[in-house]
């Protein structure tokens, strides 16, 4: 009886929780439908014509025109940039991340607290704090400018390293690797053969939160890297803004440059959804 | 079994913490290998991350030193404490602090309000459209922080904002995002779009992997949907939300990337607006490195004290190993 009356009561109020959401996703898209219609429209109708209705003036193709050709193409040498950072530096933590995450969950070894919380005790310290005294070491030994500047500290992920000991330690049984053992396999063979298959869902999940992070650093790069064309996509615009000569024409073009840099991401995620195991950051898996 | 005669040379040494039946899982396991495992990682741990905050430690400690008449030749030297006396009493850094907790206290909480409602309406029976509204608010996080700090930028610009042409057809008078009090809130928007959506997902993530019988025995005996939520469900994933707390009050005290794009828009926003702004600043433009060094510490200290003090508080439910 209170049951039938309680769903009855969910269904007469069961229009607000779908409203309240939909104007959650509303104020999420808005600036993205703002950034498609700003791009359709040239300097001059930017600052005249209604922000949210598109130009069908040509505008879209003469932006497109400009930031292909803005400071000699650099914007793709940007995106090309991103791509081999983000991608990079995301290959390489995963890897790491996953060989200790490995190791601190299938070992018992002396000493195998003290690495765990000293790697733990990095999600603590601010990225952007360490930045400068990494950029002021990667000086003294030469490499600060370099490519390495920016993925050598991307590689090391105290938090992959965290997701991927609870990873490991939920999906590779230990029976399976003391009978690797008494075959008389390395641990190397060990790994590679057996631990690393049912670790590739939470490998994935790692690989993207990484490339994610990456993708949008900005003061890592900006920190590091001093020639045009050396910067990430997050730099690229941000020294287009803060140039400050010709502005009306620069904002246009990185508008655009803003929306096409972000619809690749955009189909990335779409596409690759199904693969998050986000209930691994969520804690709800148990390890 | 007592076949398992060690094939390797590194004997066992402590088995007493494995439960495992017959054989400890320690038995085989070599003494070399973990390390070699766990080797890149706690190298580059120790370059990237240990080595550079001892480094910012030593430079806190160090200033320079003009010794002579006249010209004088600069020297680095020692100076104990001076440099944190010269920060913590510089009012520009202080007004820096302040400005970063009023960010902080409009950010967080509203980032994960909004992330935990939605995350209960993606959970809820009655709610439609979950498909289309859970991609749209998770889209923000595909979007570089300089980038949304740009597109909302331009979107607070009088010149170009759909918010004054709206203010403008409505006859309201147009609203001011960068003024005094309200680029706070302008700057805060930027991160709280930024940051709901990810939230949401790893909200939703843990209201899914919750047993669903639970909410059956629930209703059964008279509980809303609402009561249902906030009683049954919000204490289920406290894991989760100490853990998606803890990176949005670690974002919030490090925020640089959204004020600082946004300086190339306005006036409002001062290159020394926030901490992070000002380390950069005397850093790389003013070249003081010490002073540098000093704000950093302060600043790590300040996210450790708050991180581990709110662990400490929620009883270490998410970092349970740790």
């Amino acid at each position: 009886m209170a049951a039938a009356t309680s769903v009855a009561t969910a269904k007469r109020g069961a229009f607000w929780p779908t409203f309240v959401l939909l104007a959650g996703a509303a104020y999420c898209l808005l600036p993205v439908v703002w950034l498609v219609t700003a791009s359709t429209k040239n300097a001059g109708e930017l600052f005249t014509t209604f922000s949210l209705w598109p130009s069908f003036s040509g505008g879209l193709t003469s932006n497109l025109e400009q930031l292909a050709s803005i400071r000699g193409g650099a914007f793709w040498t940007w995106c090309l940039n991103s791509l081999i950072f983000a991608g990079g530096g995301a290959v390489l933590a995963t890897a790491v991340s996953a060989l200790a995450g490995y190791g601190l969950a299938k070992y018992r070894f002396r000493g195998r607290q003290l690495v765990f919380n000293f790697l733990l005790i990095g999600v603590l310290i601010p990225g952007v704090i360490l930045a400068i005294p990494q950029y002021l070491l990667l000086s003294k030994i030469g490499m600060a400018g370099t490519y390495w500047s920016v993925l050598l500290p991307s590689i090391i992920s105290p938090f992959s390293i965290y997701l991927c000991r609870i990873y490991a330690t939920a999906v590779v049984p230990d029976e399976v690797l003391e009978a690797g053992r008494l075959d008389g396999a390395s641990e190397w063979r060990i790994f590679r053969s057996v631990a690393l298959a049912p670790m590739v869902p939470g490998l994935i999940t790692v690989f993207l939160l990484q490339f994610v992070g990456i993708w949008n650093n900005f003061l890592l790069p900006f920190i590091m890297l001093s020639r045009t064309e050396m910067f990430p996509l997050t730099v690229g615009f941000y020294s287009l803004m803060s140039q400050g000569n010709d502005q009306v024409n620069v904002y246009n073009v990185v508008i655009t440059g803003c929306l096409v840099s972000v619809l690749p991401l955009l189909a990335l995620f779409l596409s690759l959804q199904r693969y998050w195991r986000l209930d691994l950051v969520s804690g709800a898996l148990k390890g | 079994m007592p076949t398992t005669t060690s094939r390797r040379s590194s004997a066992p040494r402590r088995s007493a913490a494995s439960s495992a039946p017959r054989r400890s899982s320690a038995s085989l396991a070599p003494r070399t290998a973990p390390w070699l495992f766990v080797a890149p990682a706690v190298l580059l741990a120790t370059g990237l991350i240990a080595l550079p905050l001892v480094y910012t430690l030593w430079l806190s400690l160090r200033g320079t030193q003009v010794s002579g008449s006249g010209l004088g030749v600069r020297r680095e030297v020692f100076v104990g404490l001076d440099n944190y006396a010269d920060v913590l009493g510089d009012s520009a850094l202080l007004a820096g602090l302040g400005r970063m907790l009023v960010y902080a206290l409009i950010t967080v909480p509203v980032t994960m309000v909004l992330a935990l409602v939605f995350a209960l309406l993606l959970d809820n029976v009655t709610t439609r459209l979950k498909r289309f509204s859970r991609i749209a608010i998770f889209v923000p996080y595909a979007v570089p922080g300089v980038i949304a700090a740009l597109m909302w930028g331009f979107m607070y610009l009088p010149g170009v904002s759909p918010f004054t042409d709206a203010a403008g057809a409505l006859g309201l008078p147009e609203p001011s995002f960068l003024g005094p009090l309200s680029v706070y809130f302008s700057v805060a928007n930027v991160s709280v779009w930024g940051a709901v959506g990810f939230n949401m997902i790893i909200l939703y993530t843990s209201l899914r992997g919750l047993p669903q019988e639970i909410y059956d025995a629930a209703r059964i005996d008279g509980c809303s949907e609402v009561q249902l939520a906030l009683r049954v469900k919000v204490p289920l994933i406290v894991p989760g939300l100490v853990m998606t707390g803890l990176f949005t009050i670690i974002g919030a005290l490090q925020v640089f990337n959204e004020p600082n794009t946004l300086l190339t828009l306005t006036t409002s926003i001062s290159t020394d607006w926030v901490p992070m702004m000002q380390v950069y600043r005397d850093a790389f433009v003013t070249n003081d490195l010490f002073s540098a060094a000093a704000s950093s510490m302060v600043i790590t200290g300040i996210t450790l004290v708050a991180s581990l003090g709110l662990l400490r508080v929620l009883q270490r439910r998410a970092f349970g190993e740790g």
